[in-house]
């Protein structure tokens, strides 16, 4: 394998690993509202995800600085051309931090609830965001030989980028509510796992619809077999919450992104930005790389690294790895009061 | 000039500004407060005092709430190169984008991981452990300014590159790019400056905290009156010592740019002609709007920029003029008539930065700074062998002195990037002239993006950045009013031994004492 490849598929894994990891962050924050009845509840929903949300965002970033890194053709043809969206996306990425942080700053309940309806909203338009982002990106943007956007602010939107929003959504509110399953105990727990069985079948349809087109355009054998796997995810998910085995049906619902998110990287390789005015504008990973000599440094320092990343944040979750209770006491009274 | 005139190139160089200058607000709080905090947290784990454990707990949630903020305002960043600098991205990919992968890898991930178990791992994990997580966290984000300098530094001063065949730099020497002799005096300079910060804040909020109690009658004895003490003297001196290295950091710095961009630093002297020796100059002006060399007047102390830049004080320092013909016998007097420069195709290169914005923001930082190194200098004097300060002037202008380091840092910054224009990628002047890598910013905006798209990212980060401003500040001021309170005077966190006795993970509820702590703490 060449280092171009290699590093098409590290890039597609650093994807992937901030969809499946932020995707249930997203999806617990999309769902304050509807799972979380009382204060009580919602405090306990946002701890869940409290010790990692920072942590699954830098596989945005990391993911974001590999492209940039290895195929800054990529990057630069990639980010302009979608301008607006990824604004948005970073408004979103913004504002749901700083919520995070800055909700229990004081204890006015308006206070509280406004800045929880701003972690749902951001969220979700951050995730909208990057599902439209993707969903152009793979189902192809007007560029031209120079990969230049033509066309004007919104020549980049369209019904696939639309497909992509909502299939990043859909998967995330189900994956948060199986992560509220898997980590929480009590009516909580109960209530997501209702959900989950409600709407995995549906949440799931819009990405295996995407997959399917990339796959469709250019898929082979092989990515072909990988959708198949994603499509039987989610039976084997359904039938998992069915039986109250909610670890089981996390994995089952992560396997449902893993294969589908194969299938799209597969099946676009080697072409990472296809043009809808002429495939011949199609940007390669030829094209958009960098040096051999810059790829091999990075592969080295990613060798070392990246299990020394994935060995701590995986030890992190295993610190945390408790089922979590909402406390009656806690219900509107915070632990500490205003000197 | 009509603001609606501005084109692409106008817009993104305002936006690039306000987001890199805002997002560098949080970032010299983040890393020094976070050296502080954790020094305080080590002090209480070696000598189990509470006073320690009430400031660490302090101290650090004021450094949570702008840690956040910078995080968010940092994505941003990342974005800004390819959204509207594509073609900056495109000419400095072999180089640049490693270097900000490289950030995400090594240091982010560490930063927010072990930040998200220091939060949350008070009695939960084993307390030399959480120690350990508070340095990892700390650890990142200096590794992220190192790696963040080395990539600015190579577009001050481009090293361990070669013109490949299409133009642009290929790199060859990666360790050279790390090693950037720019990159080490910036980083060093950045991060004792980002010490000054934190000192300030120790010290601003510590005096006045330390007044208002004694003076509501509190005993000097007390354990909070000791919180305030202590940190007012451990503020002090680091910001004391600390200024003396960014003083000897930044000579080092500056003697760098006398020989890699003798244009900025003239320009920062405002020395228009060529002088030997040559004079430093402690306060110009000219004709406003001007830049003129010739409309520029100046009192100067002189031979002591001789000093500054080659260490003695005699030999010559170039002027504007001179340099401004130099630059353009050897890169033109006008950009390539080329579409790439869209508008400023064919036109005339001014090669001479902003007089009246370099000269200016040179003297603020120097200035800023040694207000900073007065108000320490005070702030240890007035609390010597125990002693209370009561003088309202000092203590109300120490707190307000808590602004001068954030605003030294920052025009700091606007010198070293206004200073370098018209150049993106300024030339390494020790490589001979036709091998030099470097790039005009006119080249590097985005083709293809309009004006309103700018526009709205622009309006909408700068509206958003400025409530963001106003929220961070309530809160911080409500921690400060607060002070240190009841949920920190447990001087210990429930043991770790009895979070454990729970059994392993057989699914019972995680109900213990801690979580009170930890929403008590973080948030």
């Amino acid at each position: 394998m060449d280092l171009q490849t290699l590093w098409f598929a590290a890039v597609a894994v650093l994807w992937t690993g901030f969809l499946l990891l932020e995707g249930f962050d997203f999806g617990v924050a999309a769902l304050l509202p509807v799972l979380g009845r009382r204060t009580a509840d919602r405090h306990l929903m946002l701890r869940t995800i409290g010790p990692v949300w920072d942590g699954n965002e830098v596989w945005l970033i990391t993911a974001t600085g590999a492209v940039f890194a290895a195929f800054p053709g990529w990057y630069a043809t990639w980010l302009p051309a979608l301008y607006l969206p990824f604004v948005v996306v970073l408004l979103g990425l913004i504002v749901r931090a700083v919520a995070f942080e800055w909700r229990h700053g004081s204890h006015d309940p308006r206070w509280d609830a406004a800045w929880t309806r701003v972690i749902t909203g951001g969220s979700l338009v951050a995730a909208a965001g990057i599902g439209a982002a993707l969903g152009a990106t793979t189902l192809g943007l007007p560029i031209d030989g120079d990969g230049t956007r033509v066309g004007g602010a919104f020549a980049g939107l369209g019904w696939s980028s639309l497909l992509g929003a909502v299939a990043v959504v859909a998967y995330s509110l189900v994956h948060g509510a199986l992560f509220l399953a898997l980590k929480t105990d009590g009516p909580l727990r109960l209530r997501a796992r209702a959900f989950a069985l409600r709407w995995s079948p549906l949440g799931a349809v819009p990405l295996l619809a995407w997959a399917g087109l990339v796959q469709l355009r250019s898929g082979t054998l092989v990515t072909g077999l990988l959708w198949l796997v994603a499509a039987l995810a989610v039976v084997v998910t359904w039938t998992r919450v069915r039986l109250d085995r909610e670890g089981q049906a996390f994995a089952g619902w992560a396997t449902v992104l893993l294969a589908s998110a194969a299938t799209l990287f597969g099946a676009a390789y080697p072409v990472v930005v296809p043009s809808t005015i002429d495939p011949a504008f199609d940007v390669t990973i030829a094209q958009a790389s960098v040096s051999d000599y810059t790829l091999t440094v990075m592969t080295w320092v990613a060798a070392v690294g990246l299990p020394v990343v994935l060995a701590y944040q995986a030890w992190t979750y295993w610190v945390f790895r408790r089922r979590l209770t909402a406390e009656p006491e806690h219900d509107d009274a915070p632990a500490q009061v205003a000197a | 000039m009509d603001v609606l005139d501005l084109d692409v190139l106008d817009i993104a160089r305002w936006q690039f500004g306000i987001t890199t200058v805002y997002h560098f607000l949080m970032v010299p709080l983040t890393i020094g407060l976070g050296i502080l905090v954790a020094v305080m947290h080590t002090m209480w784990v070696r000598t189990g005092k509470p006073e320690w454990l009430r400031m660490t707990r302090f101290w650090g949630r004021i450094y949570l709430v702008n840690f956040v903020l910078g995080v968010a305002t940092g994505l941003v960043q990342e974005f800004q190169f390819g959204l509207a600098w594509s073609e900056y991205s495109r000419f400095v990919g072999d180089v640049f984008g490693s270097l900000l992968a490289l950030e995400a890898l090594l240091a982010f991930f560490l930063e927010s991981t072990f930040l998200g178990l220091w939060i949350f791992g008070w009695g939960r994990i084993p307390k030399k452990l959480h120690l350990a997580s508070l340095w990892a966290a700390v650890a990142g984000s200096i590794v992220s300014a190192y790696f963040i300098i080395a990539a600015n530094s190579w577009m001050q001063h481009p090293v361990g590159v070669v013109v490949g065949e299409d133009g642009r730099p290929q790199q060859v020497d990666f360790l050279a790019v790390l090693t950037n002799n720019t990159a080490l005096a910036a980083f060093s300079h950045a991060v004792v400056a980002a010490l000054v910060v934190a000192g300030a804040l120790l010290v601003g909020i510590g005096l006045w905290q330390l007044r208002r109690r004694t003076l509501a009658g509190r005993s000097t004895t007390d354990v909070d009156q000791s919180v305030w003490r202590r940190s007012v003297r451990l503020g002090g001196f680091v910001s004391l010592a600390a200024f003396v290295l960014v003083a000897v950091t930044g000579d080092w710095q500056g003697k760098l740019m006398y020989q890699q961009q003798p244009l900025k630093m003239s320009s920062a002297e405002a020395l228009c002609e060529t002088e030997a020796p040559a004079p430093f100059s402690v306060f110009a002006w000219a004709k406003l709007g001007s830049n003129e060399c010739d409309d520029v007047h100046s009192y100067t102390v002189p031979g002591l920029l001789s000093f500054l830049a080659h260490g003695d004080f005699s030999t010559a320092v170039p002027g504007v003029d001179e340099l401004q013909e130099q630059y353009s016998e050897v890169y033109g007097e006008t950009y390539p008539d080329d579409p790439s420069f869209g508008d400023r195709a064919g036109q005339p290169i001014d090669y001479t930065p902003v007089l009246a914005v370099t000269y200016w923001s040179f003297r603020l930082m120097i200035g800023m700074g040694a207000v900073s190194a007065g108000v320490a200098a005070y702030a240890l004097w007035s609390t010597r062998r125990g002693r209370v300060p009561t003088s309202r002037i000092g203590v109300y202008g120490s707190l307000l002195a808590v602004g001068a380091p954030f605003v030294a840092n920052a025009t700091g910054w606007v010198f070293t990037e206004m200073g370098r224009q018209p150049f993106v990628v300024h030339p390494n002047p020790d490589v001979p002239v036709g091998e030099q890598v470097y790039f005009f910013t006119a080249q590097a905006v985005s083709p293809g993006i309009g004006a309103a798209e700018v526009w709205t990212s622009l309006v909408s980060l700068t509206l958003l950045y400025g409530a963001l401003a106003v929220v961070e500040l309530f809160l911080v001021t409500r921690l400060v009013r607060r002070g240190v309170t009841t949920g920190d005077t447990t001087p210990t966190p429930p043991a770790v031994g009895s979070d454990r006795s729970h059994g392993d993970d057989d699914g019972r509820p995680d109900a213990d004492r801690a979580d009170d702590d930890v929403l008590s703490f973080a948030y």
